[in-house]
């Protein structure tokens, strides 16, 4: 067992003897091993966290043709740095009328609930934090506690506007965990385990994004949703009600929750990653191949990861820059109406095609598999269709908005 | 005393404290709180158990679900039920009492089971206890019915939630 081969073991085990050696008893030394454990899994995701910042600010840049924050050091790198500074050092108010106790866990209790996600997040495979046999599991509670955090921001605020972004985020969690804990169950069943280690390999062969593309999609949309951004970013709406559960929040604990949501929003593309794309592996059996055999180094499987993640990450602030808010009913309605049936209809669609074809040949199998959800997706397509064309034709055509000096608008007169 | 010991003293004065704050705070929201606490101890109980799968079920549920149902409500009762105001019930002794009677009961019935003071067996390497729960709750020889009765008691439920709900059609 060498450094490159198991990187966390062979540091364990140094520890270990070096702790040991100074006399101290086993237990203690495992337990302090456990605790500096921990400590570096936090330091780690939150340097990346502010990385991250650098990111979003750069991306959200680019959808809107800026150029994002240039000025201090080379391509804006240093600016989340300056942007920290400048939070710590912000005046630290806490309004008047608010439950003190609650309203300081709050902020602690979100960025809490994202870096618990990150004990099962495997980035390689022996760098991991805990493999859990009930890992998918892991995650819907660990985003529990993060409901319960924007809850009590909200409500310890003293703060209408506040209590009304909670009252929002609960309708909003409450109802997108249900397609989300139908569609966390298509990778159980593909992978015969809720352990994220376990879907990982089992994905060595094919990515379920292929088996299961409705159920991506899916996975995609309630991630979203969870995260609380945009197209569902109701609770903190800041056209209705000015920033929702955070806005009496100022300097630092402000930053716990805007840390938070960046890094909630990169675990989540590390799951995506994980669930769907094989996350550290999953090169569709490439890796086995001996002149390939360096892909299974661990620090090449978290690089493989972290950019997995990265394009997942895109593809969420992607969707959150391009897309308008919805209203409130019509999220809910989406969800009920639309994204909990379909679930239900990919799910069984899974459990029963899983066992129909598990004998045939792989490339069979595959195909079934890919098959049935694109038969779903096209029947569904269908349906909304109908359902649009019905809606249209109960609506009287509302009159053509005229330009108003008459003359036909700019777009139209290139058509 | 080995680690464990010392985490599942920490643990249970976390539960019973936290408990006890449920019943005596006057705040409604905080006892809510409190009451989240507890149950968070609870599933800390079940994970030095070995008990993965009700251990984060626990949180999931209880604190994911209900707790938050909880808290939902209070907070539409909001100035009304503060400390301020008179309780409706204020005898403190007599409920007081049936949870002592309740707590030696189930002690003396607990003691009562055979072999209770014996240390349990560790669970056999390798078992995983998900899937052993996964393939009783299905198994005819095991847990089937009962799990099949409480599924439709529960759909029984939600129907007569939504009917209760939905506003009457004139």
């Amino acid at each position: 067992m060498t450094f490159w081969n198991n990187p966390i073991n062979f540091i364990g085990n140094w520890l270990t003897g070096l702790l040991t050696g100074w006399h101290l008893p086993v237990a203690l030394a495992t337990i302090l091993l456990y605790i500096i454990g921990i400590t570096v899994l936090i330091v780690f995701a939150m340097t990346l966290d502010i990385g991250l910042v650098w990111v979003e600010r750069k991306v959200v840049a680019r959808f809107q043709d800026r150029l994002g924050p240039n000025r201090i050091g080379p391509f804006g790198l240093i600016q989340p740095v300056a942007d920290i500074i400048k939070m710590v050092i912000k005046e630290d108010i806490t309004p008047a009328g608010a439950d003190k106790i609650i309203y300081n866990i709050a902020p602690v209790l979100a960025a809490t609930s994202v870096i618990l996600l990150w004990a099962i997040l495997p980035l390689a495979s022996t760098i991991y934090g805990v493999d859990l046999n009930v890992g998918l599991l892991y995650i819907v509670a660990a985003g529990a506690l993060g409901t319960l955090a924007i809850i009590m921001a909200g409500w310890s605020s003293n703060n209408k506007y506040a209590l009304l972004g909670a009252f929002r985020m609960v309708s909003n969690m409450i109802s997108y965990e249900i397609p989300m804990v139908i569609i966390l169950l298509i990778p159980t069943i593909l992978a015969n385990t809720m352990s994220v280690q376990g879907i990982t390999q089992a994905q060595s062969g094919m990515w379920f994004a292929i088996l299961s593309p409705l159920a991506l999609l899916i996975f995609v949309i309630s991630a979203i949703a969870e995260l609380g951004r945009s197209p569902f970013d109701l609770n903190e709406a800041e056209s209705e009600i000015v920033a929702g559960f955070h806005i009496e929040y100022t300097g630092m604990k402000f930053g716990w929750f805007y840390a938070g949501e960046l890094l909630h929003a990169f675990t989540f593309g590390g799951f995506m990653a994980i669930l769907f794309f094989g996350g550290y592996g999953g090169f569709f059996g490439l890796e086995k191949l001996a002149a390939f055999g360096w892909l299974n180094i661990p620090f090449v499987q978290a690089l493989v990861f972290i950019t997995k993640a990265m394009i997942g990450y895109w593809v969420i602030m992607w969707v959150k820059y391009s897309v308008p808010r919805i209203r409130i009913d019509h999220m809910l309605a989406f969800n009920w109406k639309f994204l909990v049936p379909l679930a239900l209809v990919v799910l069984v669609n899974t459990a029963v095609l899983n066992k129909v074809l598990i004998d045939l040949p792989g490339w069979l199998y595959v195909l079934g598999m890919f098959g049935s959800n694109i038969v779903i997706g096209f029947i569904t397509v269908e349906i909304l269709r109908a359902h649009g064309r019905k809606q249209r034709s109960l609506t009287p055509p509302s009159p053509q908005p005229l330009h108003p000096s008459g003359h036909m608008s700019q777009g139209e007169r290139g058509v | 005393m080995t680690a464990e010991q010392i985490i599942f003293i920490l643990t249970g004065a976390l539960v019973l404290g936290s408990g006890l704050m449920v019943v005596t705070v006057r705040n409604l929201l905080h006892a809510a709180l409190w009451l989240v606490a507890s149950l968070f101890g609870v599933a800390i109980l079940y994970a030095i158990l070995q008990a993965n799968f009700l251990a984060v079920v626990q949180v999931v549920v209880y604190i994911g679900a209900i707790a938050v149902l909880f808290i939902f409500a209070v907070m539409l009762t909001r100035r009304e039920l503060m400390e301020k105001g008179r309780q409706t019930r204020p005898n403190r002794w007599l409920p007081a009492l049936l949870g002592l009677l309740i707590l030696s009961g189930l002690v003396v019935l607990i003691l009562s089971v055979p072999g209770v003071e014996n240390t349990a067996a560790a669970l056999p390497a390798g078992l995983d206890t998900v899937r052993a729960l996964g393939t009783a709750l299905v198994s005819p020889d095991a847990y089937v019915v009962p799990f099949e009765v409480a599924s439709v008691l529960m759909l029984a439920a939600l129907v007569g939630a939504v009917y209760v709900a939905t506003a009457e059609k004139k």
